[in-house]
């Protein structure tokens, strides 16, 4: 039984504004399930819809066994950590944390005693009689979700409770809230912006664009097969590569732009889906670290101008030119209101990134040759967007 | 070149010092006057005011609030009047405009944004328009001449109803839902959430209304008629007339009484001058 689960759950509002449109999706029992996508794509929406703070349009929505679709929030067994922490100001510690108990009639020992015992967990006990104002953002952080732990929950809900603290921090408390999680064992439901934040901590990840779920797997499979170009293109720093290519009549070759890549039979034949698209245009996606410098032997190769080279320490991003054209993808780097790249014509030049070794010798404006195997080329429908396997 | 920081902001502090001095003892005259007066036996005043305060204070006290003037009711009894009728309009009001704010601020219903701009739109009606059929109502009511009559008139304030209101208006909506998840219905959020973090405002109406409730003069005058229900502020005009029956105007009495009512409104606004103004900066943001 999992411990979400949503069925084609739906919100409109009143100005006619679709904001989630029949998203399946179930998150399991001590799952860490995280919602990503850009802004407005819905997952805050999907989050307000499970604590009940909003009403679905249409659709079901359990908890457990039961179906909370139209139960207020008190009633759903559900914590939520908000963005802003929503501590209660005049409040001190203690009582923020023994609020929701406090709601429910509990024994004041009682309550005492859980309050106690949650602090002790996460490290609050010196704060306690202090009030939200006096606390770091990390604290604040904490007592948001020791106000959500107190009432053991079925189910934890958080939206974007790492986003208001420094970058630092926020490496910190992603391991910190990770390690409380798996060790209460609760179900948790996470929204972020954030792809890092959602590849580093989800157990699966739900990939939302615009209403609609686009993807929903482990980080790994994600990363690995996107379904379609924007989680392609969503995940990933820096992003996938993306061009159109022509795919040659016997499906050997590759023509991107003036260069052609030989595909091995292995390419063809691991990927069914790809075979109705030979004489066609297709596009193709390249991970930037499947781009290599100086390797000998590589079974192709991709002849580029380097147009700048960023040095990061470990490694470095070379951004380069190609002469083939770009795939656009909508919402690629998931920042709101960016139009799509406009599609460029043949002749002129596709950027793209490398991620290489920090030895590496590369003059901006030089010609480089990228070592490349095309086996760890992604396709996809260069107008529905959708991967091609199988 | 231009003049340093420092230096012009040393001549700009003086001439705000002295433009503020100039104006706070424009106020301190009139006070100083009346203490001074408060202090001297009546017939000092024949030779005109005097510069110094005098050494009569306890004997004048003890005829203000002893024996009083000839003819008026007894000033302990209408301070008392006016605390109480001030303290009761106060309580009334908060008790009156808090839940009625709270409705208009956070819950949802048809025909909200009327009911709010009807109650808007009393605060820009001028007092004479409703003197006159309040009068009639309260009249009718049974209001006339007993305590009820100082008081239940008063008590619906739209000042305090839009005063509320918008600070429940820009109550954080983040707090709001993590009450609602907490499981606190309406009247535990209202009482551990909202009002608590409305103080300011609270203590900022409570001093508004209540020197309000005192300074009332037009009303219990119309309303009462027996020295019983008197109140001080309108008290005083009867205390002049009493006065100046006397062969030697007893203006050192009057003056007195003049500061007794001054007292409790400054003691009210003093001690909650600190949460007074917090709330009103709160409310000009």
């Amino acid at each position: 039984m999992p411990a979400i689960a949503m069925e084609g759950l739906t919100k409109v509002y009143p100005t006619g504004q679709r904001a989630l449109d029949a998203l399946d999706l179930e998150v399991k029992e001590g799952e860490f399930l995280v919602l990503v996508g850009p802004s407005g794509c819905g997952k805050t929406t999907a989050l307000r819809l499970v604590a009940g703070l909003e009403e679905p349009t249409g659709g079901v929505l359990r908890i457990g066994d039961r179906d909370v679709t139209h139960l207020p929030p008190k009633d759903r067994d559900v914590a939520m950590v908000f963005q802003h922490y929503a501590l209660y100001p005049h409040m001190t510690i203690e009582a923020n944390m023994a609020f929701p108990l406090r709601t429910r009639r509990l024994p004041k020992a009682a309550v005492r005693a859980k309050v106690l015992e949650v602090a002790r967990l996460l490290d609050l006990e010196p704060v306690l009689g202090r009030k939200p104002a006096q606390l770091s953002g990390g604290q604040r952080q904490r007592v948001a979700m020791g106000r959500a732990i107190v009432r053991e929950p079925a189910v934890f809900l958080m939206d974007e409770p790492l986003s208001n603290l420094d970058a630092k921090l926020r490496v910190q408390m992603r391991a910190e809230l990770l390690r409380l999680q798996r060790r209460l064992g609760t179900a948790t439901l996470y929204v972020t912006h954030d792809q890092v934040e959602a590849m580093t901590m989800g157990d699966r990840v739900a990939v939302l664009r615009g209403g609609v779920l686009q993807q929903c797997d482990t980080p790994h499979a994600l990363y690995q097969r996107p379904a379609n170009l924007f989680v392609a293109g969503f995940l990933g720093t820096p992003a996938m590569n993306l061009f159109r290519a022509q795919l040659a009549e016997d499906g050997q070759r590759l023509r991107l732009g003036s260069q052609q890549l030989p595909l091995p039979p292995e390419v063809l034949a691991t990927r069914p889906a790809l075979a109705p698209y030979r004489g066609r245009t297709v596009a193709v996606g390249i991970r930037p670290e499947h781009l290599a410098l100086g390797a000998t032997g590589a079974p192709a190769t991709l002849r580029a101008e380097v147009a700048l080279v960023e040095a990061l320490g470990a490694e470095q991003l070379v951004h380069f030119t190609l002469d083939a054209p770009a795939q656009p993808v909508e919402d690629r780097a998931g920042r709101p209101g960016e139009e799509p790249a406009p599609l460029r014509l043949e002749q002129t030049g596709a950027t793209g990134t490398a991620r290489v070794g920090p030895d590496e010798a590369v003059r901006v404006g030089s010609t480089v040759e990228f070592g490349l195997d095309p086996a760890t080329l992604q396709f996809f429908d260069p107008e529905g967007g959708q991967a091609l396997w199988a | 070149m231009r003049p340093t920081r420092g230096a012009t902001s040393t001549l700009g502090r003086g001439a705000r010092l002295g433009a503020v001095t100039l104006l706070a003892l424009l106020f301190l005259v009139p006070l100083y006057v009346a203490v001074v007066a408060a202090t001297h036996p009546a017939s000092a005043f024949l030779r005109g005011v005097p510069v110094l305060p005098g050494g009569d204070l306890l004997a004048n006290g003890r005829q203000v609030l002893v024996r009083g003037l000839p003819g008026t009711p007894s000033v302990p009894r209408m301070l008392l009047n006016s605390a109480l009728m001030a303290a009761s309009v106060t309580l009334g009001k908060l008790l009156i405009a808090v839940p009625a704010a709270f409705a208009i601020g956070f819950f949802r219903f048809p025909g909200r944004r009327l009911v709010f701009w009807l109650i808007f739109v009393t605060l820009m009606l001028p007092i004479e328009v409703t003197f006159f059929p309040t009068y009639q109502v309260s009249v009718q009511l049974g209001l006339f001449n007993n305590f009820g009559g100082l008081v239940v008139p008063l008590l619906a304030s739209a000042t305090a109803v839009f005063l509320f209101r918008q600070v429940f208006a820009a109550f954080p909506l983040d707090l709001v839902d993590a009450a609602r998840l907490d499981g606190a219905g309406p009247l535990r959020f209202l009482a551990e959430v909202a009002l608590p973090m409305a103080r300011p405002t609270l203590a900022a109406v409570a001093v508004i209304e209540f020197v309000y409730g005192w300074n009332q003069y037009l009303w219990p005058l119309v309303i009462t008629s027996s020295p019983s229900n008197a109140t001080i502020v309108m008290g005083i005009r009867e205390q002049i007339a009493a006065a100046e029956s006397f062969a030697v105007p007893q203006w050192n009495l009057v003056m007195l009484v003049a500061l007794l009512a001054l007292i409790p409104p400054v003691v009210v606004v003093v001690a909650m001058q600190r949460w007074f103004v917090r709330g009103l900066v709160f409310q000009a943001r």
